[in-house]
Parts: structure tokens; C-alpha cells; sequence
């Protein structure tokens, strides 16, 4: 089944790309020591590579976002109020248990719904909250002039900083989720390979 | 409302964006307002302000036997406000200078008069002891101006005793503490006829001399020249032994990263009143102190590698059941 058009792929292959070089070297700025110790990249270069990857990334996420309202794309990011929650129980008792008793997925992806219930909360708040959110507080920490000196008697700077790192590290925990849950798939490449070739291999769960 | 996340990233925008912007030249730092102080010299002082207060002053020339008008030579004008803002201000001007200098037209002679040093009036005091003056000094012997004495180098080129006051312990705002400080060296490093009072050197643009400072605005903006043209002493909040230029800090980490060299100088007051007066928790995170790198939250950390480590054991239990349930 032909569910992933060559632009969500580019896209997304560039996404991957980014948010990984940008984790390496927000971890290697977050940890820098003075003695010069580097933890994966020097500070020097770390700050360089992020800035750089930040802005590829922010215009990649417009791609994305523009991407989700002109093209048919977007509605696997609607969340329907109706059922949802009992939808995400299901979902989480089937990645829990069912799967390990052989069940059938109880939302198999289909032209319709790509996503399971789980997958497309997550991806919601990971490309809708998430995304911006890391994406303004990078600007407002690239550009210090345009943030807020002071807000209830605090550092406008810290909070921005503590906004950024805080969403990426949920940026960080979801690739690892992410990730994990692809191996989820008919064979643990499976999916891997259908964001390659844009062919989704069925029984995935 | 059609496109939820656009209007909040909308909103978003308007609450964290804000203009403020301001460059990174000499900049003027207005005093506090004076009225509230009354100096018990004030009459006194007045007589030698009348003259020395303001760039015209008009004298009675007996010999013309009338009034005459005159400008006062820049280095002699004291600011009447910035005087009485100044650390010195309950002084009489004839505490430092010679009483002589109250008869006019002044002797010839009182130019030559001796200048205090810091030292002289400040040294071996225990009402100063937390200054560390004597430490002050000796890092100063070992400074690059100590070498321009020859020249004429004092404590008075960078601390008027007429208008300095003492920035970092009272100012509630770091980033005013940071622009009176830096004006401080600016004063001569931005005005080459000063600084040719001092050296015979070609003229320095500061701001190219910073061309390979990445965020030169934003760290001009941010920290003291002093914070990497200086040897940091832990014990005195400011320090004194400026370095030769070629052993200036250049390296990212020295200031970013956990144990930054800032949290010894500039920083460090400021976090330890803080801590005194907000509690800890305060202290940590409600000030103005920002480096990438060095403003590790602890809390966060450990938050962050307790849910890291969860979710890494989750995934684990996952795969063991998957392999053995195959």
C-alpha cells in the first residue's frame, strides 16, 4: 500500500537527519567542560552545527506544516473527540499485551488511518506543541535581543532555555520511542523500509 | 478556529518576543536621582562646583574689574549629580585636595599637588576588609596599565574618585552593572585621544578586534571586558591583573560550560545574595545569570535521566517479552 508520497519521505528523511545532529550538539553544549572535556562534539563546533541545523530545520518543519494544509496529509493529524480515549486504551492494551498473544492490531493501518490512536497523539503533540515550541525558544535564544528581559521577576533567557531543553529532551525520549515502535512493524525493518520505498508492508502493529 | 496551531505559535510569538534591542558602544548610564541626599558639605562644596560643576563659570577679575566668562578645561568639570552619586559624596572637596584651593585665582604651585591612591586612605582599614584592597593592589602591580605609570597611569583612569561608585554590589541589574563597568574600560579604549595620553599604539577598533567573538553584540552585551581580560581571583569581586592581550580568554568553554569561570566573578555575588535572601532554589533560578552550558538545572537533569532510564527499561521489558513470546 502506497502511503508515503516522495515529499512526506524527503521530508522526513531530512527531519531525522536534523533533529539527530541537533540532539548530539545540544547534549555536547549542555555538557561542556571547562577543562575542554568534550562529551561528543567540541562547544565551538557544537554551537555552529546547531545553529546551522536549527535553521534547515525550522524551514523544513514550514515544509511540513504548509505540506499538511495544502496536501490530503493533514488529516491523519485531526484527532477525532469521539472514542478517543477508550482508542488509546485499546491501542495501549494491544502494545502491552495483545500483541504478545497474537491478537490483530485493533487499528490496522490503512489509505485512511496511517496512524494508530498512540501514534497520532504523540505525533500531534510532538509536530504541533512540541516542534514550535523548541523551534521559538531556539529563536529567542539565537536572537537574546528579541526575548523577554525579565517575566515575573525572572530570566527571560533561563526560561526560554529551560522551555528549549526541557522540549528536547521530549524531543529526544520520543525518537527513541520512535524508533523503537518501527521495529514494531510485519518484520522489525519493515517500516524502516516503507519510509525509504513509500510502500507500507501490512500486518504492522 | 481552523488552524489551532498556528494561532497559538501566533500568540506564542507576541509573549516572547520583545524590543530590546541596544548596542554595544559607550553608553551613557544615568545616575539614580540625588535629591533624597543632602551632603553636610553641600554649602561648602558649592564654592568650588560654582567654577568646577559645569563647563562656563564667570569669576570677578579684579585687575579688568569686571566680570569675566570662561570655559573650564574638560578634565577639571566634576558632575554635581554624579558626585553625590559617587561612593565619595560625603566628602569635602578640601578632604583630598589642599584647603589652599579655597583663595582665588588658585597657586600656581596646587597643580602639583600629590593624588591619593586607593590605597592610601583604603589600605589596612577593617571597615574595608571585605573590598580586599591589598589584594586589589597587588593584582594591579601585576596588571598591563601598572606598566604605564610611567605614563601616568592611577587608580583615578579608571576609578574617579569624583564619580566612581561601586556598581556591583548595589545595582539591582546586572546588565546596567555589566554597561558601567565595560564604559569604565571604553572610556580610553574607544577614545584614542585618551588612550594616546596612555600610548603611543595606532588606534584599536574594538569592535574588529572582536570579529572572531561568535554573539559579539550579545557578549558585549552581557559580560565585563574584564571577564576575559583578567586573571579571575576568587577573592575579590572584581579583578585587577588585566592581562597581556595575547593571553586573553578565547576559549568557548572557559565561560560555558558547568563550572564557568563566570560563577567565580561575575556571578558570584549576585548568586550568593540571592541564595541569602531567596533561599536556594531562588537564588538558582531566579536570576539574571544565562550561559549556555553553565546553567545546568540539577533538578532537570535528574528528572530527565530518571525518565530517560525508564523509558529505556520499558523498551527493554518490551523486546524481552517480543523475543520470548516468538
Amino acid at each position: 500500500m502506497y502511503l508515503y508520497p516522495l515529499w512526506i519521505r524527503l521530508w522526513h528523511l531530512l527531519n531525522a537527519i536534523l533533529i539527530i545532529i541537533l540532539i548530539v550538539t545540544g547534549i555536547s553544549m549542555q555538557y561542556t567542560g571547562r577543562d575542554g572535556s568534550v562529551l561528543l562534539v567540541g562547544f565551538e563546533k557544537a554551537v555552529k552545527w546547531h545553529n546551522v541545523a536549527a535553521i534547515i530545520l525550522t524551514f523544513d518543519y514550514l515544509i511540513f506544516f504548509i505540506g499538511n494544509i495544502i496536501t490530503t496529509n493533514g488529516k491523519y493529524y485531526r484527532i477525532g473527540r469521539k472514542n478517543f480515549i477508550a482508542d488509546l486504551g485499546r491501542q495501549f492494551r494491544h502494545y502491552a499485551f495483545g500483541m504478545f498473544r497474537r491478537e490483530p492490531p485493533p487499528f490496522p493501518v490503512s489509505e485512511e488511518n496511517k496512524f494508530n490512536p498512540l501514534q497520532k497523539l504523540s505525533y500531534v503533540l510532538i509536530m504541533y506543541v512540541g516542534l514550535p515550541l523548541i523551534i521559538i525558544s531556539g529563536l529567542g535564544l539565537m536572537f537574546p535581543e528579541i526575548t523577554v528581559s525579565r517575566l515575573f521577576g525572572v530570566s527571560g533567557l533561563i526560561l526560554t532555555d529551560i522551555l528549549h531543553i526541557t522540549m528536547g529532551f521530549f524531543v529526544s525520549v520520543f525518537l527513541v520511542i520512535h524508533i523503537y515502535t518501527c521495529t514494531l512493524g510485519a518484520k522489525p525493518t519493515s517500516l524502516f523500509r516503507g519510509m525509504i520505498t513509500g510502500y507500507h508492508v501490512s500486518d504492522d502493529h | 478556529m481552523k488552524y489551532p496551531a498556528l494561532q497559538f505559535l501566533f500568540l506564542f510569538s507576541f509573549f516572547i518576543v520583545e524590543a530590546n534591542v541596544s548596542g554595544n558602544h559607550l553608553q551613557d548610564v544615568t545616575p539614580p536621582d540625588t535629591s533624597t541626599y543632602i551632603s553636610p558639605f553641600a554649602e561648602e562644596n558649592e564654592l568650588c562646583f560654582k567654577c568646577h560643576g559645569q563647563e562656563r563659570y564667570e569669576y570677578m577679575n579684579e585687575t579688568l574689574g569686571r566680570q569675566v566668562k570662561s570655559l573650564m578645561f574638560a578634565e577639571r568639570i566634576v558632575d554635581r549629580n554624579e558626585f553625590y552619586n559617587s561612593n565619595h559624596k560625603s566628602f569635602s572637596c578640601v578632604d583630598c585636595h589642599s584647603s589652599e584651593y579655597v583663595t582665588f585665582p588658585h597657586g600656581g604651585e596646587l597643580r602639583m599637588e600629590l593624588q591619593y591612591n586607593c590605597i592610601d586612605c583604603h589600605g589596612g582599614d577593617d571597615m574595608y576588609s571585605s573590598f580586599n584592597f591589598e589584594v586589589i593592589e597587588t593584582e594591579y602591580k601585576e596588571s598591563v596599565h601598572f606598566k604605564l605609570e610611567e605614563e601616568g597611569f592611577t587608580c583615578w583612569r579608571c576609578h574617579d574618585p569624583h564619580t566612581y561608585r561601586i556598581n556591583v554590589r548595589n545595582s539591582e541589574n546586572l546588565k546596567e552593572t555589566i554597561l558601567y563597568d565595560n564604559n569604565i574600560c571604553l572610556e580610553c579604549h574607544s577614545d584614542y585621544s585618551r588612550f594616546r595620553l596612555m600610548s603611543d599604539r595606532d588606534e584599536i577598533n574594538i569592535i574588529e578586534k572582536h570579529d572572531w567573538l561568535p554573539g559579539q553584540a550579545s557578549h558585549f552585551r552581557s559580560v565585563r571586558c574584564i571577564e576575559c581580560h583578567t586573571r579571575i581571583n576568587d577573592t575579590i569581586l572584581v579583578a585587577h591583573a588585566i592581562l597581556p592581550k595575547d593571553n586573553a580568554v578565547k576559549k568557548c568553554n572557559e565561560c560555558h560550560s558547568s563550572n564557568s569561570m563566570l560563577m567565580a566573578s561575575l556571578y558570584k555575588f549576585r548568586s550568593v545574595e540571592q541564595r541569602r535572601a531567596g533561599g536556594f532554589l531562588n537564588g538558582i533560578i531566579l536570576n539574571e545569570s544565562y550561559v549556555i552550558g553553565a546553567n545546568r538545572n540539577e533538578y532537570l537533569n535528574i528528572i530527565s535521566i530518571v525518565l530517560f532510564g525508564a523509558v529505556v527499561l520499558v523498551i527493554f521489558i518490551h523486546i524481552f517479552f517480543r523475543v520470548i513470546r516468538k
